[in-house]
């Protein structure tokens, strides 16, 4: 075969505009048979949009679109299957609702006397899932799993689309833990053998090398270029999304240190024996004003849980906390934002932003909240406020009056940090701050963190990247099936923590 | 580059919420225009005005009071069903208290003439007013803590009191028709002072709720809770009582309208007062904008919506078309008002205003 052949996709001179953005400019994209194709790029450098052009979501500008060497015109998802392109979205769209083999098998479900073979149903959503190695029950909602099963479940259902030819893996895994994400890879290899093109979109650069055969990278809606992992080093790389070069790390452990100093010896909360049954464990618990506790844990090891019962979204029924050596009565959200502290949770588009207000609403929204009904901040102090942040946290948007909901997911996320900001927090508690964020994002959330500490202020820092957590936190305390197991403060090893957290000696 | 502003600013104006409710309504009354003669007529007679244009304003009122009260629960993704309900409970509680003489079976004579007495009233009128409009509000009030607190679906919630309102308004009359005589009430409804005494009302109550919710950040959060209420329970809003406030003002509002309605025929008819009412503010709603997911509110663009309403049917009545008949019209009317709100439409619109990029480039 060759080499024109083995071309199955040929993007060229793709051109979109959104109100206020450039989103795509003159890109120009190849995928090969049997490829696993990295796309990579900072928050709002395009992926997802040329992910859309290519599946049908949003029609380019100009440009065109060559499949298996035919110039093609995508109208709608619809067409895209037609043409062997199928996606997992970033944001698991589907049905929590309905059963786990339901979701996998809808619209597609095999039929018997004209209404659907409930059996065969289930059988074949088993089968899928097998493939991908995993054995659950298929006729449980879907909601009744974890986020890493319902994003195996979107994988299978992808999979399931007959004569799947490309497939695009927008950050699948951003919530599996290490083993799961092992089992996609292995899915991976598997069909990359039977000649499938993946596209894969990720912002873990550990797994681009492990899996990948190419890396495009966008910036800015523009093609930076295309390249072969084994011939780009990890900080060339880097250096190319984000256009810079990234001494940032160093800085951050020296940076660290310094901030260290800084914590003070009196207590600024203190939980004792603090819990909810079936919820989290009673765990002991104290914060020092100007330090930086880090969570760590697996996926469900109660660190989302310890966040929501400090920040009072759900209550204890057992325990105490004592903030300011004042022990708390009442536990409500609002209650917590009065006595100073914040909560960036950790699913951003459910529980964070209100997609269809603006920047400058969502900025001001807990600030306000806090003020109550009638202290309304007039325009100008929202106004004000608005643009220090967006300056600030340099989000962006094209001005304070756009809707929440059109900027990427990185600056949503740091419109949620804004609106902690203005309210001046004593404790800000950081739910997986940098979930599908560009590697600069992150960087700079990670600084923001530790300025906070160096100006008085405490920290709780829950990441699933360990080496994030390790980075920021002055200590460090691990959790476990919904229970503390221990605690490390100073310097430790990645490993004796990891050890912890699997909770076993060996590894 | 000007060119591109100016099809920017297009395209802003074929975004907002008020173009297409006034669309609609300026279709409404250009068809007037052509097909109604004399339609904008405008008579001055004893100094006060009178005409088609101003009938749509009285007769509107109440659909406006009921919409602006709707446009709130709406807003928090709810609906209130019992709009009507709790007109005629208002209705009633009002009549009753003005004339309580009417439902004894005898009166001493001392009495009787009482009963028809245009200057007699049993409480003061201030008194029959705030009575009404409290127990309205407390009408509005079960609704939100059903809603919020019980967590019962908003549709279903307030489908109880669509249904039991009517029946407490006719136990309150003992299920008797109250006449009302009592003319400074009647004057409510009926009365004019140059413009009609209604529209006065409608634009008081019209400023105080945008004051209320647009100068406080009571609007933000019911638009936040409507968007997305456990983000807004996050960032420290209370939804709860936010929901309960937007049942309470809603209820509030359609105790006005009752009072509106009942002075304006002179009865309290727990029956008919109201009737279907709840479904017309609904739609005067949605004509203006807002999501039955709720989100986003206009309060003026409601309005406009409810002018839509009556424009339609005071124009079939003006050309003679039969009452039966007029349902029909209005729901082609919102059938069409609903296509210019389709995406497909919407994007034709911004086909039309955006830049032509191909040249461009």
């Amino acid at each position: 075969m060759s080499e024109l052949e083995n071309e199955i996709v040929k993007m060229r001179g793709i051109y979109k505009y959104f109100p206020g953005v450039q989103a795509l400019e003159n890109v120009d994209f190849t995928l090969k048979k049997g490829e696993v194709h990295a796309l990579l790029g900072e928050n709002g450098a395009g992926k997802s949009t040329l992910i859309k052009v290519l599946t049908g979501v949003e029609r380019p500008d100009t440009g065109t679109i060559e499949v298996e060497g035919k110039e093609v015109v995508i109208r709608s998802t619809q067409n895209a299957e037609e043409l062997g392109i199928s996606t997992v979205y970033q944001e698991i769209n589907l049905c929590l609702n309905l059963t786990v083999a339901e979701n996998i098998m809808i619209g597609r479900a095999p039929q018997k006397f004209g209404s659907l073979d409930w059996k065969a149903t289930n059988n074949k959503a088993r089968q899928l899932l097998k493939e991908l190695d995993v054995d659950i029950d298929v006729t449980q909602p879907l909601g009744s799993y974890s986020v890493a099963i319902q994003q195996m479940a979107a994988i299978a259902r992808a999979l399931d689309v007959s004569n799947t030819k490309i497939l695009i893996l927008d950050e699948p895994t951003s919530s599996l833990t290490t083993h799961e994400t092992a089992q996609l890879f292995n899915v991976m290899r598997k069909l990359k053998e039977q000649g499938v093109a993946i596209i894969f979109i990720t912002h873990f650069l550990d797994q681009v090398y492990e899996i990948c055969d190419k890396i495009t990278v966008l910036r800015n809606g523009a093609l930076v270029g295309s390249y072969i992992p084994s011939e780009l080093p990890r900080l060339e790389l880097i250096a190319k999304m984000i256009g810079r070069i990234l001494n940032e790390l160093d800085d951050m452990s020296k940076h660290k240190l310094e901030s260290s100093q800084n914590i003070k010896s009196d207590i600024l909360l203190e939980a004792k024996g603090l819990g909810r049954s079936g919820f989290i464990n009673p765990f002991d618990l104290e914060l020092h004003a100007g330090e930086v506790v880090g969570l760590a844990g697996l996926l469900g090891s109660g660190r989302t849980e310890i966040a929501q019962l400090l920040f009072g979204v759900e209550n204890p029924d057992i325990g105490s906390i004592k903030m300011d050596g004042k022990t708390i009565e009442d536990y409500s959200p609002l209650k917590s934002i009065d006595r100073g502290l914040a909560l960036c949770p950790e699913d951003r588009k459910a529980e964070g932003i209100v997609g269809e207000l603006t920047v400058r609403e969502n900025i001001i929204l807990a600030l306000q909240a806090n003020r109550g009904w009638f202290k309304y901040l007039n325009t100008k102090t929202q106004n004000e406020i608005a643009d220090k942040y967006i300056k600030l946290l340099s989000i962006a948007t094209p001005n304070a009056e756009q809707l929440v909901k059109n900027l990427s997911g990185g600056n949503q996320q740091k419109v949620i940090l804004a609106r902690w900001l203005a309210t001046n927090p004593q404790l800000l508690i950081l739910d997986e701050p940098t979930r599908g964020i560009d590697v600069g994002t992150k960087a700079e959330i990670q600084r923001l963190v530790l300025d906070l500490a160096e100006e008085g202020k405490s920290c709780i820092f829950i990441s699933s990247e360990l080496e994030e957590v390790l980075r920021t936190s002055h200590r460090i305390i691990v959790l476990k099936e919904k229970e503390k197991v221990t605690e490390f403060s100073g310097e430790v090893a990645e490993r004796k923590i990891m050890q912890s957290m699997a909770g076993s000696e060996e590894l | 580059m000007t060119q591109n502003k100016v099809s920017l600013s297009l395209r802003k104006i074929s975004d907002s919420k008020l173009v297409f409710p006034i669309i609609a309504l300026a279709l409404v009354l250009i068809f007037d225009l052509i097909f109604v003669r004399g339609f904008f007529n405008i008579e001055i007679r004893d100094g006060n005005i009178y005409g088609n244009l101003i009938d749509i304003l009285r007769s509107g009122s109440t659909v406006i009071l009921l919409a602006l009260g709707m446009t709130l629960v709406i807003a928090t993704g709810g609906v209130d069903l019992s709009v009507g309900a709790v007109m005629a409970i208002s209705a009633s509680v009002a009549a009753l208290m003005m004339n309580p003489y009417v439902m004894a079976k005898e009166l001493p004579e001392n009495l009787q003439k009482l009963v028809s007495d245009p200057n007699f009233t049993y409480a003061p009128l201030w008194a029959v007013l705030l009575v009404t409009l409290f127990i309205s509000a407390l009408c509005g009030l079960w609704n939100g803590l059903l809603v919020a607190y019980a967590k019962i679906q908003p549709m279903v919630a307030t489908l109880i009191l669509m249904i039991a309102g009517r029946g407490i308004a006719q136990l309150i009359t003992n299920g008797i028709r109250i006449q009302i005589f009592y003319e400074p009430y009647a004057f409510i409804g009926n009365g004019w002072a140059v413009l009609p005494f209604p529209l006065y009302i409608v634009v008081v109550v019209f400023v105080l709720l945008w004051i209320f919710t647009r100068k406080t950040s009571i609007g933000l959060f019911i638009e936040s809770v409507g968007v997305n209420a456990r983000s807004s329970f996050f960032s420290g809003i209370d939804e709860k009582k936010i929901k309960l406030l937007a049942y309470t003002i809603c209820g509030l509002f359609a105790g006005m309208a009752g009072i509106l309605a009942s002075a304006n025929i002179k009865t309290s008819d727990a029956n008919n007062i109201g009737a279907a009412l709840e479904l017309d503010a609904i739609l005067a709603v949605v004509i203006g904008g807002t999501l039955m997911v709720g989100g986003r509110f206009s309060l003026f663009a409601s309005v406009i919506g409810a002018l839509v309403m009556q424009a339609t049917t005071t124009s079939m009545y003006a050309i003679g078309v039969p009452a039966n008949a007029v349902l029909t019209i209005k729901g082609v009317v919102v059938i069409l008002v609903l296509l210019l709100y389709s995406e497909q439409v919407r994007n034709f619109f911004r086909r039309i205003t955006s830049p032509k990029k191909d040249v461009a480039t």
